[in-house]
C-alpha cells in the first residue's frame, strides 16, 4: 500500500511537471475507440491554487490544441487484452494528435472503463486536542482511515476524501484553519485490478510516453458531463460505452460511487450481429444509422438492406425490417440498464436528495435511449453531452468524447486525493520536539 | 499468430485495408521531429556539417588547394586590372617645375597600373616629406589620372648662411637653396645663427620698417639673441633683445619725423632702450665739430 501511495505522488509529480511544461496528452482506452486530446496550458497558476469551481470550471486556462481518434483494437471490455494491437492504437492515435498540434507531448493522463472498478466508502478520525488543523491533521486523518482489504490484486485508483467532519459540524469541504477536538474524514475508495493497470502502464511505457495520471472514465465522464447543480444535490452519469457501461454518483461535487457494467454498444453489436447473421462491421453500420428502442408501425415498412459477400444471390439481397433490428436492440439495452439500476440501488442512490441521471457515451445516441431509461431508471433522465471546452474540434464534441474532455478538466482542475497529503511521520522524538517548541512559543 | 506470420514472410501479400498505425520507428521519428532542437538540427545543422565535410575533404588534397588559391588569384587580378580601375597618368598641381620633377622621380610606378597596387597613403607621406612641400594631397581622379596636388611651401625670406643662400618659409623650414641673392631679389635677407628659430619676429620687423623697405639688406641675428637691421650704406640699426618691434617702430618715428636714416649715420643703437644711441658717420662728425676739437 506504501508502494502504491508512492507510485501515486510520483504520477502527481510528474502531473505537475507536465503543466509546468504545458502539454499533456489525454488518453481515453476505451473498447471501440481510442481517443487522444493534447491540451496546452498557459499561464495558470492562479486558477490553478484557486479551490473552488470557478464560472469556466477551471477551463479557462487550458487550450484543446490537437485531437484525434481511432478504432481501438486489442481492447475489451475496456481493458488491454492484445498489448501489441492496444500499442499500435495508442501510438496511432497520438502520432495523430501530434501531427495536429505540431508538438511532442511526453506526459499522458490516461483513463480506461473497466478492470472491475469497486467503489469503498471508508471513514477515520484523529484527536486534534483542541489545535489549528493543518495539513498534517488532514493526511494523519485520511491515513487514519481503516483501509478494507480489497485483495492482493487490485490497486487504489482514486481515493478522494469526500467530507470532513469536525466534533459533531459535518459536511465541512476544508477543516484546515478550523480548531476542534476530533477530526473525522470520510474517503471514497476505488480499486482496479492491479494486473489490468499493469498492462496499460506497460503499453503507454512502450509508446515511449510518461504517465502523469489515471483515471476511472467513469469518474471522468461524470466530470464533464454533469452540470453542477447535477454534481453538488446528487447525479449519476451512466457512461454506454463500447464494451462497459460506467457508473458514477456524485454528490456534492464528490464521486461517492463508482461501478461498472461489462455490458455495452458492442453486445448490442454482436447481439444483431448474432441475430441477423452478419459481420460485426455491417451490424455497427446498422445499429448507427438505423438503431432505436422504440418501434412503431412506419418501422415495419422500413426495410434495410443488410447484404453479404457471400456470392448467393438470394444471401445477398436480404432484408430486414426496421422494427426487427429494433427487436433485437431493445432487450439488450434494457438489460444493461437494468443492471445498472441494480448497481444504483446497491449504492443506495435513492436516498440522495435529486436523483437525476444523466446518459452519455458513445451508447446513449441510440434514439428513444431517454424513453427506455425513464422506465427503468425513474424519471430524471437526461442526455448529456460533455461540457465545451476551448479548441476542442466539433468531431470531438459529441457524447462519445465525454470521457475525453472530462480528463481534460481532471488535469486542470485535480481533485484532491490521499496521496496529496504527507503522511504524518510517527515518532516520538519528532512530536516532542514541536511539543517544546510549542511550548516555547506560547511561554516566551 | 499474427506475429508468427509476419515472421515467416506471409504478412507482405496485401491487405486492402492499410494499417494507420504507424510503425514504432515511424512514430519515434515523428516525436524526433516535433522536439524543436532536434528539428533545428537537422534542418540547419546536418546541412552545415555535410558541406563542411565535402569541402575539407576537398580542401585536404593539396592540387586541389593550389588549384583554388590559383583561381581567386586570377580572379582577382581580372577584377583589378578591368579598365575603369586604371590609372594611365599623372597630374601634379600647384607645383613648379623642380618640385614637380622630385615628386614625379617618387612615382616609381609604370603607368597604366591597377590602382589596387597603389598605395596611396604612403605616396602621400612621401610628397609631402619633401622639403619644398607644405601639403600634399594624393587622389585618384576618375578617367583613371593619379591626381597629386601640391602645396609648396612659400618662401618669406633668404637665409645666408656660410654655404650659400637657402629660401626659408614663415616657420623657418628650410625649402630650396638658390645660387645668387639676385635671383629672387623680392624677398629680404636673414642672416645669424639661430635666426631661422625667430621667424615670426623677423617678419614684424621687415613689416615695421616699411618706410625704409627700399633700402633694407637684410636681418641679422647677433648673438643667437637679438637683431640688427642692416640698410645701405652700411647703416645698422641694433635692437634690443625685448621687444625689437617697439625699439624699430621709434627708430622709424624718428626717420619719419627727422629723416633720420638718411643723414650720415653709421649706427642707431637701441640696445639699451632707455638711451637710444645714434653713431654717427666721420662726415658728420666733421661737421659737428671742427678741426681738432674732437680729440
Amino acid at each position: 500500500m506504501h508502494d502504491l501511495y508512492q507510485n501515486q505522488r510520483a504520477m502527481r509529480q510528474m502531473r505537475r511537471m507536465a503543466i509546468q511544461r504545458g502539454v499533456v496528452a489525454l488518453l481515453d482506452i476505451g473498447t471501440s475507440k481510442a481517443a487522444c486530446l493534447i491540451l496546452r496550458f498557459d499561464g495558470s497558476e492562479g486558477l490553478l491554487d484557486s479551490d473552488d469551481i470557478g464560472s469556466m470550471a477551471g477551463q479557462s486556462s487550458f487550450r484543446v490544441i490537437g485531437a484525434a481518434t481511432t478504432r481501438a483494437r486489442g481492447v475489451r471490455f475496456g481493458e488491454v487484452d492484445a498489448m501489441q494491437e492496444t500499442e499500435l492504437a495508442i501510438r496511432t492515435v497520438v502520432q495523430a494528435a501530434q501531427k495536429m498540434a505540431q508538438v511532442r507531448v511526453d506526459h499522458v493522463i490516461a483513463c480506461f472503463s473497466g478492470a472491475r472498478p469497486r467503489s469503498y466508502g471508508l471513514d477515520g478520525s484523529i484527536q486534534v486536542d483542541g489545535a489549528v488543523v493543518d495539513d498534517q491533521h488532514v493526511g494523519a486523518v485520511l491515513a487514519a482511515c481503516d483501509m478494507p482489504d480489497y485483495g492482493v490484486d487490485r490497486e487504489v485508483l482514486h481515493a478522494q476524501p469526500v467530507n470532513f467532519a469536525l466534533d459533531t459540524r459535518s459536511g465541512l469541504s476544508d477543516p484546515r484553519g478550523h480548531i476542534g477536538h476530533k477530526l473525522s474524514s470520510d474517503l471514497h475508495l476505488l480499486t482496479v485490478d492491479s494486473s489490468i493497470i499493469q498492462n496499460l502502464l506497460f503499453c503507454l511505457k512502450r509508446c515511449d510516453l510518461e504517465v502523469a495520471g489515471l483515471a476511472s472514465s467513469a469518474y471522468v465522464s461524470g466530470i464533464s458531463s454533469l452540470v453542477e447543480d447535477e454534481q453538488e444535490l446528487g447525479a449519476a452519469c451512466i457512461d454506454l460505452g463500447g464494451g462497459t457501461t460506467g457508473i458514477s454518483v456524485f454528490m456534492r461535487k464528490h464521486m461517492i460511487y463508482a461501478d461498472a457494467v461489462r455490458m455495452g454498444g458492442d453486445h448490442i453489436t454482436s447481439d444483431i450481429s448474432m441475430g441477423l447473421q452478419i459481420p460485426q462491421a455491417t451490424a455497427e453500420r446498422i445499429k448507427t444509422f438505423y438503431g432505436g428502442t422504440h418501434a412503431t408501425g412506419m418501422d415495419d415498412r422500413e426495410m434495410i438492406e443488410i447484404g453479404g459477400e457471400t456470392g448467393d444471390w438470394h444471401h445477398d439481397r436480404r432484408t430486414v425490417s426496421r422494427a426487427e433490428l429494433i427487436g433485437i436492440m431493445r432487450p439488450r439495452v434494457e438489460e444493461i440498464l437494468e443492471e445498472v439500476r441494480l448497481r444504483l440501488d446497491a449504492a443506495g442512490f435513492e436516498h440522495l436528495p435529486s436523483q437525476q441521471i444523466v446518459l452519455t457515451g458513445g451508447g446513449s445516441q441510440i434514439p428513444g435511449l431517454d424513453a427506455l431509461a425513464t422506465k427503468i431508471l425513474g424519471q430524471q433522465v437526461r442526455i448529456g453531452r460533455p461540457l465545451r471546452v476551448q479548441g476542442l474540434p466539433q468531431s470531438a464534441t459529441g457524447p462519445g468524447f465525454s470521457a475525453a474532455v472530462g480528463l481534460a478538466l481532471f488535469a486542470a482542475h485535480p481533485q484532491d486525493e490521499w496521496w496529496d497529503f504527507d503522511i504524518p511521520l510517527e515518532g516520538d522524538a519528532q512530536r516532542s520536539f514541536k511539543r517544546a517548541v510549542r511550548w516555547f512559543k506560547e511561554n516566551w | 499468430m499474427r506475429s508468427l506470420r509476419r515472421l515467416f514472410g506471409q504478412a507482405r501479400t496485401r491487405s486492402p485495408f492499410r494499417d494507420p498505425a504507424p510503425t514504432r520507428w515511424a512514430y519515434r521519428y515523428q516525436r524526433w521531429m516535433l522536439t524543436p532542437a532536434f528539428r533545428r538540427f537537422v534542418h540547419v545543422g546536418v546541412p552545415i556539417l555535410c558541406v563542411a565535410a565535402i569541402a575539407a575533404s576537398w580542401f585536404s588534397q593539396d592540387a586541389n588547394r593550389a588549384r583554388f588559391t590559383g583561381a581567386v588569384d586570377e580572379i582577382k587580378v581580372s577584377f583589378q586590372h578591368r579598365p575603369e580601375f586604371m590609372v594611365d597618368r599623372m597630374e601634379i598641381t600647384g607645383a613648379n617645375i623642380s618640385v614637380a620633377a622630385a615628386v614625379q622621380a617618387l612615382v616609381t610606378h609604370d603607368f597604366p597600373v591597377s590602382s589596387w597596387d597603389m598605395d596611396l597613403p604612403r605616396l602621400q607621406d612621401r610628397v609631402t616629406e619633401l622639403a619644398a612641400v607644405e601639403h600634399a594631397v594624393v587622389r585618384i581622379r576618375g578617367g583613371g589620372v593619379l591626381e597629386i596636388a601640391v602645396d609648396e611651401r612659400a618662401p618669406v625670406a633668404i637665409w645666408r648662411h656660410t654655404d650659400g643662400l637657402r629660401l626659408i618659409d614663415a616657420n623657418g623650414e628650410m625649402i630650396a637653396i638658390i645660387n645668387a641673392r639676385a635671383d629672387r631679389a623680392d624677398l629680404p635677407l636673414i642672416v645669424g645663427e639661430g635666426a631661422m628659430a625667430q621667424m615670426n619676429e623677423a617678419m614684424a620687423l621687415f613689416a615695421t620698417a616699411r618706410p625704409v623697405a627700399d633700402r633694407v639688406r637684410g636681418l641679422a641675428r647677433i648673438g643667437a639673441r637679438r637683431w640688427d637691421l642692416v640698410l645701405d650704406r652700411g647703416q645698422r640699426i641694433m635692437l634690443p633683445e625685448a621687444d625689437a618691434a617697439g625699439a624699430l617702430q621709434r627708430v622709424m618715428a624718428l626717420h619719419q619725423g627727422q629723416d633720420l636714416m638718411e643723414r650720415d649715420i653709421v649706427a642707431v643703437d637701441m640696445r639699451n632702450p632707455a638711451r637710444p644711441t645714434v653713431r654717427m658717420g666721420a662726415m658728420a662728425v666733421m661737421g659737428l665739430y671742427p678741426a681738432g676739437d674732437i680729440e
